[in-house]
């Protein structure tokens, strides 16, 4: 891929940082965090040295005022009739907003049960054509379509930041690129489908695929569903989270702009609603759905009567494990990336922490340290680590779980609102602590969570079994690593899990015995395009991404 | 000398769950009738609680299973096709045994519901089957340590990692056999579940050839080198084991084929219950080899496992 290397180094900015102040600390001195102790002296106070000047990003993404629905190759007013749509707006638009400031961006559809009728009829039309196309002409589209975004790269990740809260550092390195390279590298797949299935030399497309992608990354998961589907000879018909569609209507522009045939791709932007639509609709041969298990179990509820096949990739409560002879400075700024980026809201967040008992102290500690220097802010800032929450409704909902955990008697660790002065923090499980982890020091308009932890944490805990989606992390602590797999594996999710230890065969063997889709060896949170990725358990099924992940879109 | 006024010594076949043979824990059994229309044995009537046994055997028996090695579970795959063939009389003549399940039973109330059906298959004799599904066993006995191959890939990751991707057993998995043909329906279900480190819960089908040859089966499992629980083997009524095995939270997945659409719709349901893989095949030819041989028999019950490590100096 051009020059990008992977594109998902998103804590190197900080990590130089995080290096200094451990090597000039006491990394030997063990610093107990219980109740209510301070560790504002484990750190080293720079006062206000590390304040960062404003670097806001500066190019702009136009927004229109009003979006319709992509539709044929046209965008389409929506109907606002067919038994769904109702109540949000009487004209079938619905405002949508920065997360950041809570000011609106711009207003799009909310599609029917009419508008889902329309898209499908319109994929399905588009089928023969694009399915009989050559196959390497139909991976030319695709090569187009990574060129593109790659070429409106910047645009696209103001865009994204602006409607999802996220950091601007992170669309620009993490979500565009990767895009860009799930097209790219599906793009290739187009015409070499035989080699991927031993013995099945002719697969075939499985038709019409019904696509809902959730808020957390709307424009890679976007790519994620799009780029397999079209490669195998598949017309799409996307739903947009309700919270974020705007990147995915900018792709829109970009299928106009490589000229890609009308109905092989098809946006319906609107809330659950439309999504049902689109899951009961007659017309779909797939549904391929990303979102929370809860969802996922009532869609696959929906289609078990039915011929559609279905692919879920659900929510995760992955666990992290921290032995003792890890390199434990690179394992804590791998906590960080597993549990903070996007601010939490990654469904294979290392959510669950297991730190082998003779480190627990120390680890503690240099998360603590960690935490502190953390920007929390304005996602346009390129200096911010953590952005905002994507809604008010999360929020709400990630507090909850602030209180959950203090009432069920864990302890929350959560760092000063001071961002970037090193070492002041605050530990307790009182309402204070809840109270600073989301608002002190923080923006008065927008959603906003301190990144935080819960110390003293029982595996019945409610913070430690159920998906948080938030910038929490549950900390517990292990003797053996029989103990560390079995309460590793402790859970009905499956989708990922770290592992941090400088031991080769201990690694390999906990790989081995971890039951998780995903498996991140001394690092966290890495995606690309060739490395499936997807869930055991109750985690899903299917692969999105690599050789495996071309089986959910083709009949063999 | 001989004489013909001996009385058989007529034989009631028992479950096989965790390596033993229990009777049904309800005292049910299933008569089965000769082509004559006589009663030849019984089979047990597996209950629920028989069901949630066998699950409970077949999930203790997983971690050793899946954690054994390929060329392990290779050599007791094979194992296991070396006792069939010293059982092919026995296997041949249960097959032809068992023509219908005694009127009267559990049976008529599920053939009601569109129950027992054998669907097309080319007919072949007792004996060609018993040699079918033997050499469709050894097919996979041969696959334990490929399929990894053939599935799983490393990956070119854009950047400094090294990345490959594994299938990994999914689980505890329901085999629910059709009705015919009655032994090969069976194996060829079952072998692709155990080749790849899962363990099973069988429900036989309901005609009575099935049942015997289930049966048989299971004695010959029993005394070849199979760890007890890696294969179970219940005879009973799918309308009373199959909601069980739909909302079932410890079962995994599901392997299905050519049985009555009820059936296949409250297996499909119990995707919804714990996202179990629900694999239902319609309309499958078992003498087909080519097909019936396929790694993507084994694909439907593995999980790809991708493991990620830093590459660096």
């Amino acid at each position: 891929m051009t020059g990008e290397r992977n594109g998902t180094d998103m804590a190197t900015a900080a990590a130089g940082q995080q290096d200094s102040a451990m090597s000039n600390g006491e990394p030997g001195r063990a610093l107990v965090a219980t109740r209510r102790e301070s560790l504002g002296r484990a750190g080293l106070d720079f006062g206000s040295a590390w304040d960062y000047a404003p670097a806001p990003e500066t190019v702009k993404a136009p927004i229109a005022e009003r979006y319709g629905l992509y539709i044929d190759g046209k965008f389409v007013m929506p109907t606002g009739k067919g038994g769904v749509g109702k109540g949000k707006s009487a004209s079938g638009y619905f405002e949508t907003i920065n997360p950041a400031t809570e000011g609106t961006l711009s207003r799009v559809a909310q599609g029917t049960a009419a508008d889902v009728d329309a898209a499908v009829r319109a994929a399905r039309k588009a089928l023969p054509k694009w399915a009989g196309l050559k196959p390497a002409e139909r991976g030319k589209f695709l090569f187009r379509i990574a060129r593109r975004i790659q070429e409106r790269a910047r645009e696209l990740a103001v865009l994204e930041t602006m409607n999802g809260g996220k950091p601007i550092r992170e669309s620009r390195d993490v979500d565009v690129p990767l895009a860009a390279q799930h097209f790219f590298y599906h793009a290739g797949w187009a015409d070499k489908l035989p080699y991927a299935f031993p013995g099945r030399p002719a697969p075939r497309p499985v038709g019409v695929c019904g696509q809902i992608i959730p808020w957390n990354f709307p424009l890679l998961m976007a790519a994620w569903k799009l780029a397999p589907a079209l490669a195998c000879g598949n017309t799409c018909v996307l739903k947009p989270a309700e919270t974020t569609p705007l990147t995915a209507l900018r792709l829109a522009e970009i299928f106009e702009e490589v000229g890609l045939p009308p109905g092989v791709v098809n946006i319906v932007t609107g809330d659950g609603r439309t999504g049902a639509a689109l899951v009961e609709h007659a017309g779909i041969d797939k549904i391929a759905f990303t979102g929370s298990t809860e969802v996922g179990k009532r869609i696959a509820s929906a289609v078990s009567g039915t011929s559609k096949r279905l692919t879920l990739e659900l929510g995760g409560k992955s666990a992290n494990i921290i032995f003792e002879d890890a390199s434990l400075d690179q394992a804590v700024e791998g906590i960080i990336q597993g549990i903070y980026f996007n601010q939490g809201h990654v469904c294979c967040a290392g959510s669950r922490l297991f730190v082998q008992e003779g480190v627990l102290e120390r680890v503690k500690t240099k998360l603590m340290i960690r935490l502190a220097s953390l920007r929390v802010g304005d996602p346009m800032d390129k200096n911010t680590d953590v952005g905002a929450i994507n809604s008010r409704q999360q929020l709400e909902k990630i507090r909850e779980y602030l209180e959950i955990g203090a009432s069920e008697g864990a302890s929350l660790c959560v760092p000063s609102g001071e961002g970037g002065r090193a070492g002041e923090g605050a530990v307790g499980s009182d309402a204070k602590a809840i109270a600073r982890a989301s608002s002190a020091g923080l923006p008065e308009k927008g959603f906003w969570c301190r990144p935080c932890f819960f110390a003293d944490v029982q595996p019945s805990h409610r913070i430690a079994r159920e998906e948080i989606f938030g910038p929490v992390l549950a900390v517990m602590s292990f003797r053996t690593a029989e103990e560390a797999l079995v309460r590793a594996n402790n859970s009905p999710y499956g989708l990922a899990a770290g592992v941090w230890t400088d031991k080769g065969s201990k690694i390999f063997e906990v790989a081995r015995k971890l039951e998780a889709g995903v498996v991140w060896l001394n690092t966290y949170n890495r995606f690309d395009a060739a490395s499936p990725f997807g869930g055991f358990k109750e985690s899903g099924f299917g692969r999105e991404g690599g050789m495996q992940g071309l089986r959910a879109y083709v009949e063999v | 000398m001989t004489t013909t006024s001996r009385l058989d010594v007529t034989k009631t076949y028992k479950l096989l769950i965790d390596g033993k043979f229990p009777r049904s824990e309800s005292g049910r059994t299933l008569a089965v009738e000769g082509a004559s229309g006589r009663v030849t044995s019984h089979v047990c009537h597996a209950s629920r609680k028989d069901l949630r046994d066998a699950v409970g055997a077949a999930r203790k028996a997983l971690d050793p299973w899946r954690h054994a090695t390929a060329y392990l579970r290779g050599q007791i795959l094979y194992r296991m096709a070396e006792m069939m063939e010293g059982k092919r009389e026995e296997l041949a003549e249960a097959i032809r045994t068992g023509a219908a399940c005694e009127p009267g039973s559990d049976v008529k109330a599920a053939k009601g519901a569109g129950g027992t059906r054998a669907l097309a298959n080319r007919k072949v004799s007792a004996d060609d089957e018993v040699m079918l599904a033997i050499d469709r066993l050894v097919t996979f006995a041969g696959w334990t340590d490929k399929y990894q191959q053939v599935l799983g890939c490393n990956n070119p990751v854009a950047g400094p990692y090294y990345n490959f991707s594994v299938p990994e057993p999914t689980g505890v998995i329901a085999v629910v056999a059709p009705d015919a043909p009655a032994l090969l329906g069976l194996v060829a279900l079952l072998a692709p579940v155990i080749c790849a480190g899962n363990t099973a819960v069988c429900v036989a089908g309901e005609s009575g050839s099935a049942r015997l040859a289930a049966s048989v089966l299971g004695e010959v499992i029993a005394t070849s080198d199979v760890p007890g629980g890696v294969v179970n083997i219940l005879t009973g009524v799918r309308s009373e084991l199959l909601p069980v095995i739909a909302q079932h939270r410890d079962i995994d997945g599901v392997h299905a084929a050519n049985i009555d659409a009820a059936s296949a719709k409250v297996l499909r349901e119990g995707v919804a219950e714990n996202l179990k893989r629900v694999k239902v095949r319609e309309g499958v030819d078992f003498s087909d080899e080519a097909e019936g041989a396929s790694p993507w028999w084994i694909e439907p019950f593995v999980e790809i496992k991708t493991v990620w490590h830093p590459s660096a100096m």
